[in-house]
């Protein structure tokens, strides 16, 4: 199912925990598995429980809490913004809305050429920054004036 | 001695030990917390927040449910704080909560619509839209319809994780968006299933066989004893015009906890099933003629009693089921004798009798179901103890949490989700070798000398591990399951396991296969010295069989023994709650009361006597089979038949107080006529494994429709290990002919890796494989169909 070198990275993970508690790696084994996958279909998930000794739902609990974990396939970006309250009450709702606008489509959709994914995400922990998107799971993009996407995606287009 | 700490809830003082909560400080005053997700059986949650009250010095409420009692803490749980905290935790619940109580099934015994009533508002201050929460699908038990009206307390992902053993169910999602459901649209299969729908404290969980046909209100309440496992779980039974609606379990910690198997649960439907006999019928050249009780008795008498003058008592055979009541099997094993026939047995799929001259007394559990958390050591030999023994696994499941060390010998990898310490599985032919080996290793590891019974045995490391767990308890138990009571070596396995309990100090029983497996001994309904077991009297037949809720072709060892006995025989009479295959072989066809519609007495593997009265009256002309056999007995003029109550029958068999001077598992002299353990022969030949599937084992059971939706009842298959699919060279999932003793069946071949090399695993007790031989007797051949 997962590529022996996302094993290999698995097991590192693994090794961290007591033997007997191999589940407290299920977040970073989910993280390798999308990276290579690209998403966490149900096989995927099915896989990891196994290779954790976990049952398939609590696995899927941890999937479906994060946004990070994408449980159906995304566009080449995925851009999640924060709207949870001290964002939105700086700009995030205006944001949300540029994003929209700009790539015409809503929330949970991908642009038809498959480039972009919108996603909402809760509080970043970067309220100061506000307002913040999150650039395919890794990137924190502060301050998302519409001027301010408007470079991003322009960048990210190229 | 834990310390113990005092504190003061409501101005009243109380003490609780060390560890405690404030939750369980209030309940032992007797002190009534509201609270949702709390449970005294799961783990603390703490999330629903029902429970909070005021603690002095505490700056804001405290939820009393994982709160640890302290020492000199004083708690207010209705003080104006604890008051208002609660109240509003109650507006916060039911803002997305549906307000549908007057269609929801649960009304009227709902946890939530109750607290409302107590700490919510008249009128609510939310007008927004209301949160929907698709519905999902999990299997024909258990009803996930209505999912707005979950609350998230997660009893029922608990109670899956931690009573059940397997985490079916998980919460999905974050927040507002947080639902209940299995992984990606899976069933939930655990054999105690139902229980969730019994822990949910609201209607998001319902019964799927049960929904929309009663109010809670309109349901009469009757206690009632389990007929299934040897449990004898206390049932509350729910009776409406009649009619068994429902059954519920009736606490009691020594026996079922407040727990029930989904068996016990859902059988219910069998009594009401369609293939209810509810009229004697005689037959009549190749038809069937209804007629009265008082003809049909009087032909049975008749035809009776011509056989014995003609042919010999000995020509009558009596076979009961484990199932039936006490008083039915005293009174059966009576009428057989009577007549002058030893022939009398329960012990259907037994197939090893050469001990029973030996026994000390009625073969039992050796110990209280409630001791069994207390034991350090757990040996369990040959069961399916999920299936076989859903609460008794749990009681081991909970207990090997705590440390106890269960170790497994099996003929079958099935998983009993409890943390075994050691597990190992073999052919049931090297089931002796292995014992003999764990025998040998545990007097090694104590010192002590070998029995001859293990002389030749040689402990590999499998048998070593589990020694040296048993041998380094004090507090030992052997089980022996119910493959070892139907093992054709039973009296072999017997003798290692008294010898290997001599050894460690450790306390040694069965786990009783059925609700009656000890009762049936009690009442006497086993041959004494001259008469045919129930194995005997199906391999030589005889002319006439008693059948007392027998259905010889799924109950039996050897089906197809018991199958052509019956064919053959002169004269059968089937008593009976259900129309069965016996049409095409009896010739009287007696309608008999199940144990919802008589009285009657169960007495469980512990040596519990429970008796009980029926719940609703005898379905049309059934009658209860105690007062059949009575009527019998006198119209056959056998002395002593005049019994008024059931209560005289019980105390002539078995008086209440004398249960526990009947009960010992001890065999003298087993050990003459066993050698050593000859070393286990590589043969060619297959050998049948033969579960009998939950779902399966009983005439009630295999009619509850919901209950044969399941997985658990599945067609069976033939399993085997992928290495002899492969010699055979016949794909999984590709039909295979099956062949044993002559007879064959057509079914699905399964691989499994679990299972012993050269084995096939085919399950019991159902019309598939009804065609073929002993349970774990030889496979003549399996090839592709
Ligand atoms: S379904 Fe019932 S038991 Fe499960 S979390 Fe919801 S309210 Fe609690
Ligand atoms: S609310 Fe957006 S980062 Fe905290
Ligand atoms: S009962 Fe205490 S928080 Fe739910």
């Amino acid at each position: 199912m997962l590529s022996g070198e996302s094993l290999k990275k698995i097991d590192t993970e693994v090794a961290k925990y007591p033997a007997d508690q191999k589940q407290s790696a299920v977040m970073a084994a989910l993280a390798l598995a999308q990276e290579e996958k690209g998403h966490l279909s149900t096989e995927v998930m099915d896989f990891v429980a196994g290779y954790l000794g976990m049952a398939p739902v609590a696995v899927y609990e941890v999937a479906s809490f994060y946004t990070m974990y994408d449980l159906a396939p995304v566009g080449g970006h995925k851009l999640c913004v924060c709207t949870n309250l001290p964002c939105a009450l700086s700009g995030a709702v205006e944001a949300a809305e540029h994003l929209k606008k700009k790539l015409g489509i809503d929330w949970n959709e991908t642009t038809p050429d498959g480039r972009f994914t919108l996603k909402q995400g809760e509080c970043f922990g970067a309220c100061g920054d506000a307002p913040v998107v999150l650039v395919n799971n890794k990137k924190m993009a502060s301050f998302m004036t519409p001027e301010a996407i408007d470079k991003m995606l322009a960048e990210l287009q190229k | 001695m834990t310390a113990m700490l005092k504190l003061d809830v409501d101005g009243r003082a109380v003490e609780v030990p060390q560890g405690a909560t404030v939750m369980d400080a209030a309940t032992r005053l007797g002190i009534f917390v509201p609270h949702f997700c709390y449970h005294k059986k799961l783990s603390i949650a703490a999330n629903c927040r029902m429970c909070l009250v005021q603690v002095e010095k505490a700056p804001k409420p405290m939820p009393a449910c994982a709160t640890p009692a302290a020492e000199g803490m004083k708690v207010w749980t209705q003080s104006e704080q604890a008051k208002q905290a609660q109240n509003s935790v109650m507006e916060f619940l039911l803002i997305n909560h549906p307000l549908d109580c007057p269609i929801c099934d649960q009304g009227g015994e709902c946890q939530l619509q109750d607290l409302a009533v107590g700490y919510g508002k008249g009128q609510s201050r939310y007008a927004e839209e209301k949160r929907v929460v698709l519905h999902k699908s999990v299997g024909p038990l258990v009803s996930m319809e209505e999912m707005s009206r979950c609350i998230h307390c997660t009893r029922c992902v608990r109670f899956g994780q931690e009573i059940a053993g397997v985490m079916e169910l998980g919460m999905m999602g974050r927040g507002e968006h947080s639902e209940i459901v299995t992984f990606v649209g899976r069933s939930v299969d655990s054999e105690l299933s139902g229980n969730m729908i019994d822990i949910c404290p609201v209607g998001a969980l319902t019964s799927k066989p049960f929904r929309y046909s009663a109010r809670t209100w309109e349901l009469s309440r009757r206690k009632s004893v389990s007929p299934h496992d040897g449990l004898g779980a206390n049932l509350v039974v729910q009776v409406k015009h009649n009619r068994v609606m429902r059954v519920l379990p009736l606490e009691n910690e020594q026996v079922n906890e407040c727990w029930i198997s989904d068996k016990d649960r859902f059988s219910y439907e069998g009594l009401n099933s369609e293939e209810r006999l509810t009229k004697p019928m005689l037959r009549e050249g190749s038809g069937w003629r209804e007629v009265e009780w008082q003809e049909a008795l009087e032909h049975v008498a008749k035809r009776l009693g011509a056989i014995r003058s003609r042919h010999g008592a000995e020509q009558i055979g009596a076979l009961a089921s484990p199932h039936a009541t006490l008083e039915e099997m005293a009174l059966l094993a009576k009428l057989a004798r009577g007549l002058g026939s030893e022939n009398v047995d329960f012990r259907l799929r037994q197939a090893d009798f050469s001990i029973d001259a030996k026994r000390a007394g009625a073969p039992w559990l050796g110990m209280k179901i409630a001791e069994l958390g207390a034991l350090d050591r757990v040996l369990v030999a040959g069961s399916f103890l999920r299936k076989d023994h859903p609460l008794i696994a749990n009681r081991l499941r909970q207990a090997a949490k705590r440390g106890q060390q269960v170790s497994l010998i099996h003929v079958a990898g099935d998983d009993p989700l409890i943390a075994l310490a050691n597990k190992a599985v073999c052919a049931p032919a090297a089931l002796p070798d292995l014992l003999a080996q764990v025998l040998r290793a545990a007097a090694e590891a104590r010192g002590k000398p070998v029995p001859a019974l293990a002389a030749g045995a040689n402990a590999g490391a499998a048998a070593k591990a589990i020694a040296a767990s048993l041998a380094s308890g004090t507090n030992t138990g052997l089980f022996l399951g119910n493959a070892v009571q139907q093992h054709p070596r039973a009296a072999r396995l017997h003798a290692l396991a008294q010898a290997l309990a001599d050894i460690l100090g450790a306390r040694f029983g069965y786990l009783g296969e059925a609700a009656n497996s000890v009762g049936g001994y009690l009442a006497r309904c086993t041959p004494a010295e001259r008469g045919l077991n129930a194995r005997a009297m199906l391999e030589s037949p005889r002319r006439a069989y008693l059948l007392l809720g027998v259905e010889p072709e799924l109950d039996c060892g050897n089906p197809r023994a018991a199958t052509n006995a019956m064919r053959a025989a002169e004269f059968v009479v089937a008593m009976s709650a259900f129309r069965s295959r016996a049409i095409d072989y009896a010739h009287v066809l007696l309608p008999t009361a199940p144990y919802t519609e008589t009285s009657g007495t169960f007495v469980s593997t512990e040596g519990r006597m429970q008796s009980f009265n029926g719940v609703v009256r005898p379905l049309e002309d059934a009658r209860p089979g105690w007062k059949v056999l009575r009527v019998l007995g006198n119209l056959l003029e056998l002395a002593g038949f005049d019994y008024d109550t059931s209560e005289q029958v019980r105390d002539e068999a078995c008086a209440p107080d004398a249960v526990a001077t009947r009960l010992d598992n001890r065999v003298t002299g087993v050990e003459s006529g066993l050698e050593a353990e000859p070393a286990p022969q590589s043969s060619a030949a297959m050998q049948r494994i033969a579960d009998v599937p939950i779902y399966f084992a009983d005439p009630i059971v295999r009619r509850a429709a919901s209950l044969q939706q399941t997985r658990d009842a599945r067609t069976p298959m033939a399993s085997m290990h992928p290495a002899l699919a492969a010699r055979i060279g016949v794909a999984a999932g590709a039909k295979v002919r099956v062949r044993q003793e002559g007879g064959e069946a057509v079914l699905e071949l399964a691989c499994d890796e679990g299972l012993p090399a050269d084995c096939v695993r085919i399950a019991a007790g159902h019309p598939a494989t009804a065609a073929l031989g002993a349970m774990y007797g030889e496979i003549t051949s399996v090839e592709r169909a």
